[in-house]
């Protein structure tokens, strides 16, 4: 086989080849360099490292048992003794229950917005792909459940079922699926009705070919950055939760559950009663700071 | 896969398909693409209960047939239907009646070319370069994924991905590993060019391929388009609003007018003899390259009808010069029974059975031939 690309005219050489670096770069590389470069959402995603890796290693970060109740040194101020954040309403160490309450709050937080993000993702690629009838149904089916107010649902669901961890889990997982099913199912009509998708199934591509190698890859930024908005979200409900009683049971260290266990307490020491729903701030503001960071790195016009 | 095993894959080693191109099935004189009564109306919906209210006869009884080996020029107005015929002829749209014969078989029916050959053999190159290629791939990945579906292996569907990039033009160690967005408006096209031949096709349709790029662009790709059709001896259908490019490409040329064929024929004789009132003026509205010649009238004006509601009798008797009563009525048919090398239209002036006062009298389209430009007569010799 001849060399033909040399045997070509000159005429058709693209040229422009000088503009171009030497160093190409993948997507996820050039999302990487941006992120690198951006020190607001770097900070923020520092602290969810932190307070994931508390959350892991709680038994070996926290200074005390979270469930030894101590009578004498209730409700004390912080830096009492060796109480660095003060105790609670049953004398237990404050610091040591807020790592340990981050367990239970990012699981509430994370894994209700990842099974969402499968379940809710695939049913509207699946929607906006085939349109029709298939769309209609199952945005149908989703627009029942988006026509309650998100902390209701959740409360009548949990309720419904009764409390308990993965009870809260399922209902806040339901909650959170018509509002992913619906990013995603935009996203896909918009990029369904572009010209690659035609000419992909001009190359005799079938449904889940397309789907997996051309429709995937330009829906899931958005629909992930909509997700990592949804973790602050996903935490403040289970707080509610938990607050309402429909979510982790005492003694189990959670801050819906502590901040609702504290309020009473709220006028003999408000700096400690507040601690649970500072931690709750924070970790929410991160996980919405690092969304924005990811949308802006993840931009689709590049 | 199946059909490999079957046939030897000629192209895939890239030498030029010679005369006798095994994949020929129906022999030189059996046309590569037949259409036959190719109609699509689109439903338009409406009222309380969704139902259809009107139809939009985008295609409307279409015939005509694609000989091996040629150009075929298809031009129009916007919205004549020229990109919807596209997509017809690709199947990417079912119409809505109409027989499709790719070298002698019908597609996508019992016992005919099944839609997976068929993608094979017929490849299509959009218009829009940017909307063509998938954004999130590096774009050896979008020209390997075609022959990836049919069953080639990842690394021999990479290697081929790269040898058409050469073939393009483009430096394939260069350009292979990039995304669409770094790369120009002529080098995507050339791009989605070499994704088209991925697939070793017999037949590519040319969707305004060239329309969107600038001219100098424009001309390195048609002459790219010219010299691949003679290595991987190519058949072309060359949809274009630009007559100048499909005077330049074409062997034959199709005028199309709000869904219906008006004119074929051969390129020299429709350019300097156009026969149907609507090519005359679609013609004389081509600026001249001579200040002399300056045009203070538009030849023909107006928008096109209203596919919806399209005009009875002949279609362009709203806007012909040399309308009568017989054009409001009555629809003039192309004459049946003709070569395809045949230069006909659908007028009433030409067919002395219909009645039109100036039937075998047709005034001459041009007082002055029109000279030929001169780089298609380079081309030629």
């Amino acid at each position: 086989m001849t060399d033909t690309a040399s045997s070509l005219p000159g005429a058709f050489d693209a040229g422009g080849i000088e503009e171009l670096s030497p160093h190409v770069r993948s997507y996820w590389q050039l999302v990487g360099f941006r992120l690198r470069h951006d020190p607001v959402t770097l900070f923020f995603g520092a602290i969810i490292l932190i307070v994931i890796l508390c959350a892991i290693f709680a038994p070996w970060v926290a200074p005390m048992d979270p469930t030894q109740t101590n009578m004498i040194d209730r409700l004390k101020p912080i830096g009492y003794k060796d109480y660095l954040l003060g105790t609670d309403e049953l004398g237990r160490d404050m610091l040591s229950r807020l790592i340990w309450g981050a367990r239970s709050s990012l699981l509430m937080g994370l894994l209700p917005v990842v099974f969402a993000l499968a379940i809710g993702g695939a049913l509207g690629v699946v929607a906006g792909y085939m349109g029709g009838k298939v769309n209609m149904v199952i945005m149908r089916v989703m627009d029942v459940f988006y026509a309650f107010p998100s902390i209701l649902l959740a409360v009548a669901i949990s309720g419904a079922m009764g409390g308990g961890m993965l009870n809260g889990l399922l209902s806040l997982t339901i909650v959170f699926i018509p509002p992913l099913c619906r990013i995603a199912e935009t996203a896909t009509t918009q990029v369904r009705g572009l010209d690659f998708v035609e000419a992909a199934r001009a190359s005799g591509g079938g449904t889940g070919s397309i789907i997996t190698t051309h429709i995937l890859g330009n829906v899931l930024a958005p629909v992930f950055v909509y997700a990592s908005g949804m973790v602050s979200v996903s935490i403040l409900l289970a707080s509610g939760l938990s607050f309402l009683g429909l979510g982790v049971a005492p003694p189990t260290p959670d801050w819906g559950l502590m901040l609702s266990t504290l309020r009473q307490a709220i006028y003999i020491n408000p700096v400690v009663c507040a601690l649970p729903g500072v931690a709750i701030l924070i970790t929410s503001l991160s996980f919405n700071m690092v969304s924005d960071g990811l949308r802006q790195a993840m931009d689709v016009k590049l | 896969m199946k059909s490999k095993a079957k046939k030897p894959d000629t192209a895939h080693n890239m030498e030029i398909v010679p005369e006798g191109d095994p994949r020929d099935r129906g022999g030189p004189r059996q046309p590569m693409f037949m259409v036959r009564g190719l109609k699509k109306h689109f439903p338009v919906r409406g009222g309380a209960l969704n139902r259809t209210v009107a139809q939009v006869l985008a295609v409307d009884g279409v015939d005509f047939q694609v000989i091996k080996g040629e150009t075929l020029g298809i031009v129009g107005e916007s919205g004549c239907g020229k990109s919807t015929l596209a997509r017809l002829l690709m199947h990417l749209i079912d119409r809505t009646e109409g027989e499709l014969i790719f070298d002698g078989e019908e597609v996508g029916v019992r016992n005919g070319l099944a839609m997976r050959d068929f993608r094979k053999a017929a490849q299509m190159v959009f218009q829009d370069s940017y909307s063509s290629l998938n954004p999130r791939l590096p774009v050896e990945d979008s020209i390997a994924y075609g022959p990836r579906v049919h069953g080639m292996s990842k690394k021999k569907a990479k290697e081929l991905a790269r040898e058409l990039l050469g073939k393009v033009g483009l430096r394939p160690e260069v350009f292979g590993p990039r995304y669409p967005h770094e790369l120009s408006g002529g080098q995507k096209q050339r791009v989605n060019i070499a994704r088209a031949l991925a697939m070793s096709p017999r037949l590519v349709i040319l969707d305004e391929a060239v329309s969107a790029l600038d001219k100098s662009v424009e001309a390195q790709v048609l002459n790219l388009l010219r010299h691949l059709k003679r290595h991987f001896n190519l058949t072309y259908v060359f949809i274009s609003h630009d007559l100048n490019v499909v005077q330049y490409i074409s062997d034959r040329v199709l005028v199309m007018y709000l869904g219906e064929v008006v004119e074929i024929g051969p390129v020299d004789e429709i350019y300097a003899a156009p026969k149907h009132p609507y090519t005359r003026a679609l013609l004389k509205s081509r600026l001249s390259m001579d200040p002399d010649e300056r045009m203070d009238e538009a030849p023909i004006t107006g928008d096109p009808p209203n596919p919806i509601n399209p005009p009875s009798g002949c279609r362009f008797h709203t806007r012909c010069q040399y309308a009568e009563t017989i054009c409001k009525s009555l629809a003039p048919k192309l004459p049946k029974d003709t070569l395809p090398e045949d230069h006909v239209t659908s007028c009433h002036m030409y067919d002395p059975a219909a009645g039109h006062t100036l039937a075998g009298k047709v005034p001459p389209a041009f007082e002055a031939p029109v000279p030929v430009p001169a780089a298609r007569v380079a081309a030629k010799v």
